[in-house]
């Protein structure tokens, strides 16, 4: 024990000397998360909409004079029929789009049920979702007002579209993504290089004919990555919560158990990459290219696999930063429980199980 | 006589068709310094890392400290040190760091690890330089200390595999003087070299040719027996006769 403490000192005082790489560690998801929070607009007032009333009827007119004395829209006009609100949104300055189906009124009170529908351009994703919830809004509390004066309660279903972006990527979705990709920046890239340069300088056989275990120095190296990937995800979450104002809505301590094993699971990722790499620079080229490349691309988090070709959803399947990034959202933005998760936790476990088997195989080789 | 600190029979190497390795036997005893020389590719390294525990001999016997190389390697770590061709230093660590660490991992307890240090670093003459980063020390420098951390939890034998590569002959005579000095305190010293001129500091020096030893007496000795009058001389007998070139 003492022995593996005498390494693990040597390995944090690697990680802290080398200021460089610290400062990009923790500079670039910090610049990520600002940058981001500034390019956010929070603020929405007088957001032009157009209405089309295929009703008019009296339910449809008092919803819209709600709408109209609100601070936050501005109607633009009323369409004829909904064919005509794809060039609306082409002229570019609506936001949103109200339908009322024909018999509004009547379906309410004959069928206790009525629909309406909202088109919003969400290539503003942030902008299209509290603007419907305004309108969703202003609905629910006509609804109320209308339960007061009735017997029966009415529902009026509202029924939202979001157009240009149906998934509404936007600072919700793009902070547990920062978190993927940190995680595995850190520990792929770091942990194979620090083991790579072990053997690129030498150190490694006298490492070797030394008492100490090779088991240990893997161990001893993973270490201070996982402070520092702890540490770094601490950051991201302060950032998330009190400068976008974007709450975790789960167990905090659910979040970081799940962050845990996936920093376990880049952990594993890593040895294997230094187990196959020779330098610390096809360390970093395979980090980068065999890891990072397919974590953009296939974890959900830039592009929506639901979207993709079916070889690409396959192959999606085994990068680990999709289970966690699905598990990071579950957690942090719906609040759900470990009850919803555990199948992807499992796949994660399994994952970081094959890539430690992998690795130690091939670590073994090494040793002959 | 004594039990032999490192004896090995017939030790054989193998990497598919290629014997880096043929049957090499000999025996070295307590504080000798013991040269292995030979042409790049002779095998000398090899035959240093199936000693150190690195490399699984293909067929023969090797002991050393009176431990099977074979079938405890692990037992056999206790009792050497290493020092590699790269001084095997860590240069963003400070020289203390570096004694501290190399002390830690062989499970020197604390009080032991700081008066080593202090003796070390006092011995160098590197108390200016105690919390100064390795990098910016001179290769002489390195190349000292890295010896001082091989043998800093005082092992049976000490292995040094081409330790003086790259250094000037100044510095090279003072590395000589603390390896002296080791071997007087009874530490065992196994050195590799292709530096023909500091095998006359050996005590027994052995030449390895395609693998196999051509030769193995003390310097006098082989001198005498070849008829030459330096080991370069000697050497160069020997080496014409190689079939492989380096690797």
């Amino acid at each position: 024990m003492k022995e593996f403490l005498a390494f693990i000192t040597k390995e944090f005082a690697h990680v802290f000397r080398d200021r460089k790489t610290l400062l990009m560690l923790f500079g670039v998801p910090i610049v990520q998360i600002i940058l981001f929070g500034f390019a956010l607009t929070n603020e929405i007032k007088d957001s032009n909409i157009v209405i089309v009333d295929n009703a008019k009827d009296i339910a449809t007119q008092q919803i819209i004079t709600k709408i109209a004395s609100t601070d936050y829209f501005k109607i633009k006009g009323n369409l004829a029929s909904a064919d005509e609100i794809d060039k609306a949104f082409k002229s570019g300055d609506i936001k949103l789009a109200i339908v009322f189906p024909v018999n509004f009124y009547t379906d309410l009170l004959h069928t206790n049920k009525a629909q309406v529908q909202i088109i919003a351009d969400a290539s503003d994703p942030n902008t299209a979702t509290t603007l419907t919830e305004y309108v969703k809004g202003i609905i629910a509390d006509y609804q109320s007002q209308l339960s007061e004066t009735m017997q029966t309660p009415e529902q009026i279903i509202t029924n939202t579209r979001m157009l240009y972006n149906p998934d509404l990527k936007g600072a919700p979705n793009f902070v547990p993504g920062v978190i993927a990709m940190v995680m595995l920046l850190v520990c792929v890239m770091m942990t194979s290089i620090s083991i790579v340069r072990e053997k690129e300088l030498g150190t490694m056989e006298v490492l070797l004919v030394s008492p100490f275990k090779p088991i240990l120095v893997i161990l001893a190296k993973a270490v201070p990555y996982l402070v520092v990937s702890l540490l770094n995800l601490t950051v991201i979450l302060l950032l998330s919560v009190y400068l976008l104002d974007l709450p975790i809505k789960g167990n905090l301590l659910l979040l970081y158990s799940v962050s845990t094993l996936y920093i376990i699971t880049s952990l594993a990722l890593g040895l294997l990459v230094s187990t196959g790499a020779k330098t610390q620079q096809g360390a970093m080229t395979l980090s980068l290219v065999g890891m990072m490349l397919p974590t953009m691309m296939l974890s959900g988090y830039i592009y929506p696999i639901e979207n993709m070709p079916w070889i690409l959803r396959f192959i999606s399947n085994a990068v680990p930063a999709k289970w966690y990034y699905i598990i990071v959202k579950a957690v942090m933005l719906k609040g759900l429980s470990f009850s919803f998760i555990w199948r992807e936790t499992l796949i994660l476990f399994g994952m970081t199980l094959v890539f430690l088997f992998l690795s130690m195989r091939n670590f073994k080789i090494r040793l002959e | 006589m004594e039990e032999p600190v490192i004896r090995t029979k017939e030790l054989t190497k193998r990497f598919g068709d290629f014997v880096a390795v043929d049957r090499i036997t000999f025996d070295v005893h307590k504080g000798e310094i013991f040269g292995f020389l030979g042409a790049n590719g002779a095998g000398k390294t090899t035959a240093m890392r199936m000693l150190c525990g690195l490399s699984i001999p293909t067929s023969g016997e090797a002991m050393v400290a009176g431990i099977d190389v074979y079938h405890h390697p692990e037992q056999v770590k206790r009792s050497i040190g290493y020092m590699s061709q790269k001084f095997s230093l860590y240069e963003d660590l400070t020289v203390l760091e570096n004694i501290r660490f190399y002390a830690g991992i062989y499970g020197l307890t604390d009080k032991q690890i700081k008066n080593k240090s202090e003796e070390l670093i006092e011995k160098l003459g590197l108390q200016k330089q105690a919390k100064v980063l390795v990098a910016s020390l001179p290769l002489g420098w390195r190349q000292k200390l890295a010896f001082s951390v091989a043998i800093v939890h005082q092992p049976k034998v000490v292995f040094l595999d081409e330790p003086t590569g790259g250094v000037d002959p100044s510095m090279r005579k003072q590395f000589w003087d603390m390896i002296y000095d080791a071997s007087a305190d009874g530490i065992t010293i196994f050195v590799t070299t292709h530096y023909l001129d500091e095998a006359e500091y050996c005590d027994r020096i052995c030449i390895m040719v395609d693998g196999r030893i051509k030769a193995l007496d003390t310097p006098f000795l082989l001198k005498k027996n070849y008829g030459v009058d330096n080991i370069t001389e000697v050497f160069y007998r020997l080496a014409r006769t190689a079939q492989r070139s380096g690797d």
